[in-house]
């Protein structure tokens, strides 16, 4: 189980508290299909991704990314208890939606440069520390139940 | 070639704008930070001890600038990164025994550094150009390990 300090909890808190889940979702799952083009595969009805302005303006995209990104906020609530808090989603991304969870890490860089480019002040390196240790268990936590 | 002509203009004109010993510094350091394990390549390097340690740490911004250099000269020959880090590949293997995902790492710290640095100027396809390089940096480093 991952264990995060008190500090590293603060860090992830206080920035969260300062995000728009719906605009940094919709622009983190869209930067995700930009970058690895590959990743649309998994979104073949979102309609048109056939450019970076078609991807970022998808009104499927956005939504879905706000989804995602709301689940995420899940994460935040039980640090402590990653493993538990997506068993589910872990189950229903291998049985049913198929994805390859090395698709989560990727995902959890975007959140990370996505948070970089909004928070100019707030994304010291410690923060920085403290989400890369997070992205990476609910990556953990999303592959946990593949089999 | 690696990089579309598209591509190429994306990152230079982003590398025009980039303080390279200053950005060299922040990318090494925060490695160090998120990833502490990266910490042992430095032992020679004084007090690592905190975040605030390792980002004020002269060596760290020393080595930050030699590293980011590199870097930047490497980008001189995007179609062959191969040939540009050769020797430094066999260094990075032979003498240092650097494992090679770590040059993943550092491109990752980079990557954010850069949005960081650039805000929303630093848009998805800089980014998308940006990532391509950084993979490309990685792979080539990585090449002549044996």
């Amino acid at each position: 189980m991952v264990h995060f300090t008190a500090e590293e909890k603060a860090a992830v808190v206080s920035l969260w508290a300062k995000v728009n889940v719906e605009l940094v979702g919709g622009e983190v799952l869209g930067r995700l299909l930009v970058v690895y083009p590959w990743t649309q595969r998994f979104f073949d009805n979102f309609g048109n991704l056939s450019s970076e302005s078609a991807i970022m303006g998808n009104p499927k995209v956005k939504a879905h990314g706000k989804k995602v990104l709301t689940s995420f906020g899940n994460a935040v609530k039980h640090m402590d208890d990653l493993k538990d808090t997506f068993a589910e989603l872990s189950e229903l991304h291998c049985d049913k939606m198929h994805v390859d969870p090395e698709n989560f890490k990727l995902l959890g860089n975007m959140i990370l440069i996505v948070l970089a480019t909004h928070f100019s002040k707030e994304f010291t390196p410690q923060v920085q520390a403290a989400w890369q240790k997070l992205t990476a268990a609910v990556a953990n936590a999303l592959a946990h139940r593949y089999h | 070639g690696f990089l579309t002509a598209e591509e190429k203009g994306l990152v230079n004109g982003l590398w025009g704008k980039v303080n390279v010993d200053e950005v060299g510094g922040e990318a090494l350091g925060r490695l160090l930070v998120v990833y502490p394990w990266t910490q042992r390549f430095f032992e020679s390097f004084g007090d690592l001890s905190s975040a605030d340690a390792i980002m004020s740490n002269a060596k760290v911004k020393a080595h930050g600038k030699k590293v980011l250099n590199s870097f930047s000269d490497g980008l001189k020959n995007i179609d062959d990164l191969k040939g540009a880090f050769a020797k430094l590949s066999e260094l990075h293997c032979d003498k240092l025994h650097v494992d090679p995902e770590n040059f993943r790492l550092l491109g990752n710290v980079l990557v954010c550094v850069l949005a960081h640095h650039f805000g929303h100027d630093f848009n998805p396809q800089v980014q998308a150009a940006f990532q391509k390089v950084v993979a490309g940096v990685a792979n080539a480093l990585a090449h002549k390990y044996h």
